[in-house]
């Protein structure tokens, strides 16, 4: 078996317009920048994009926004130090959001994942993140029921990789990338390092290569605290 | 009284010095982003607690050095972090589930008001703008305590600690204890329950400045907290 894909380009080259993309990281940690800007490249339309955030500075997901080829945002806090392209668009009425509590939207993707169309949680119980959405009560609390979360892709981030999928994470960069790889009909990681098959240790794989699709090495990627730290810019910006 | 107010009441590294005098050694802790934060400066010595932040870390130590942070090793505020020995990563599902399934001992989070019944309002004002929630109607429900650190009344002069909360609420009956600028509460059986004052403020004057009926049940002590 070998899933292995020789560049960003390639590996993103069938995400059209209108696709569901669910995208790794936690604000930069664990964002998959080249595979995003690889689809910036690409210019499909509106994408619906699922992540914790919307975007901070001018690459990423935010870039993405920016350059006008998302149309909904599936996310927990659209909110950060530098937000204004989405601000500025949602304000506009030119972009949705559907607004989900961090642990609401890691389980739902889980759930998407494994196979559970719905599940209960308290979160959220008695706010207006739960209107319309039914409530049932078990063992004397009150639960509301929320759905699973699937995608046509996953973009995400991995330390280790092999040909047959299975993936390693750095750190903190691991997120919401395990879960996401499993919800996704067609799964992207970048890696950045390939090895060859059992050249991870079978006890330390994290994501099963089951769960995975495609892989593409990039070795020595960009990570999005830094490049916004540089003020970095997505296309960059021509003189 | 605004003006006096100001002169006799804690200042928030104030407010989390006493909160922090509420940790105990084993505690799961999650400090929520901002003001709750500081509580881990004020650790009382000897006691070991284990800080958890939602994106996947537990065990985690101090920001690093200027200069030596490493971005994938970050917490919720995406402020940079240390590990300490021990540490674990974990994927945002099992972090929820940490948050959730009760296995946290305590959270402490920020508020824009309190109320009598546990009622927490901290996400919203409802004043329009980009919404954004994050991890803080998880939070509130499943740790084994759940306090708020808060001044005890607005800017303007307002209770924040109320019969009922008319800001968007982050979750229902769920918060356990507040400690304020002016005192330490417990909300019990949908009451607040005083527990501590600052000695320079009468009952009388610390009731005229909460927004419910603060109740008297066994001994008020004195709050008292060092310069920090």
């Amino acid at each position: 078996m070998d899933k292995r894909i020789d560049s960003p380009a390639e590996a993103v080259r069938r995400i059209s317009d209108g696709a569901t993309v669910m995208i790794g990281g936690f604000g930069g940690s664990g964002a998959p920048i080249e595979l995003i800007h690889a689809l910036i490249d690409r210019r499909p339309k509106d994408l619906t994009v699922i992540n914790n955030n919307a975007g901070n500075g001018h690459v990423g997901i935010a870039a993405m926004i920016e350059q006008g080829i998302v149309r909904k945002m599936v996310c927990s806090f659209p909110r950060s130090a530098d937000p204004r392209v989405f601000t500025e668009l949602y304000l506009a009425g030119r972009i949705e959001l559907e607004l989900v509590p961090q642990g609401t939207l890691a389980e739902r993707i889980r759930a998407g994942g494994a196979g559970i169309p719905a599940f209960y949680t308290p979160t959220s119980v008695g706010t207006e993140l739960a209107a319309g959405k039914p409530v049932e009560t078990f063992d004397g609390r009150t639960y509301v029921r929320e759905r699973w979360l699937k995608a046509d892709y996953a973009l995400i981030k991995a330390e280790l990789g092999d040909p047959m999928g299975n993936l390693t994470y750095r750190m903190a960069a691991r997120n919401f990338n395990p879960i996401m790889a499993m919800a996704a009909a067609h799964t992207i990681a970048q890696v950045s390092h390939l090895v060859p098959a059992g050249g991870i240790d079978p006890e330390q794989v994290i994501t099963p290569g089951i769960f995975v699709d495609s892989v593409v090495e990039v070795s020595d990627p960009r990570q999005e605290e830094v490049l916004n730290r540089q003020g970095a810019a997505y296309p960059e910006a021509v003189a | 009284m605004t003006e006096q107010l100001d002169k006799i009441k804690l200042s928030n590294a104030q407010i989390a010095w006493r909160a922090a005098q509420d940790l105990e050694t084993g505690f799961y802790v999650n400090l929520g982003i901002g003001f709750p934060e500081m509580i881990a400066r004020f650790q009382p010595e000897g006691r070991e607690v284990i800080y958890h932040t939602e994106n996947g870390v537990l065990g985690f130590g101090e920001a690093p050095k200027a200069g030596e942070e490493d971005w994938d090793l970050i917490n919720a505020g995406k402020k940079a972090i240390t590990l300490k020995p021990g540490a674990a990563f974990f994927h945002h599902a099992d972090s929820f589930a940490m948050v959730r399934g009760g296995h946290l001992d305590l959270a402490v989070l920020g508020a824009y008001q309190v109320a009598e019944t546990g009622d927490l309002a901290n996400w919203s004002t409802g004043a329009g703008g980009v919404p954004a929630v994050g991890g803080a109607m998880d939070l509130v429900h499943g740790a084994k305590r759940v306090a708020v650190v808060t001044d005890h009344v607005t800017k303007d002069g307002q209770p924040k600690l109320l019969r009922r909360c008319t800001m968007p609420l982050t979750g229902v009956g769920c918060v356990t204890r507040v400690y304020t600028s002016l005192a330490v509460v417990d909300v019990e059986g949908g009451r607040f329950v005083l527990r501590e004052k600052l000695p320079a403020i009468s009952l009388d004057d610390l009731r005229a400045l909460t927004g419910a009926t603060l109740h008297v049940s066994g001994p008020v002590a004195d709050l008292v907290v060092p310069e920090v």
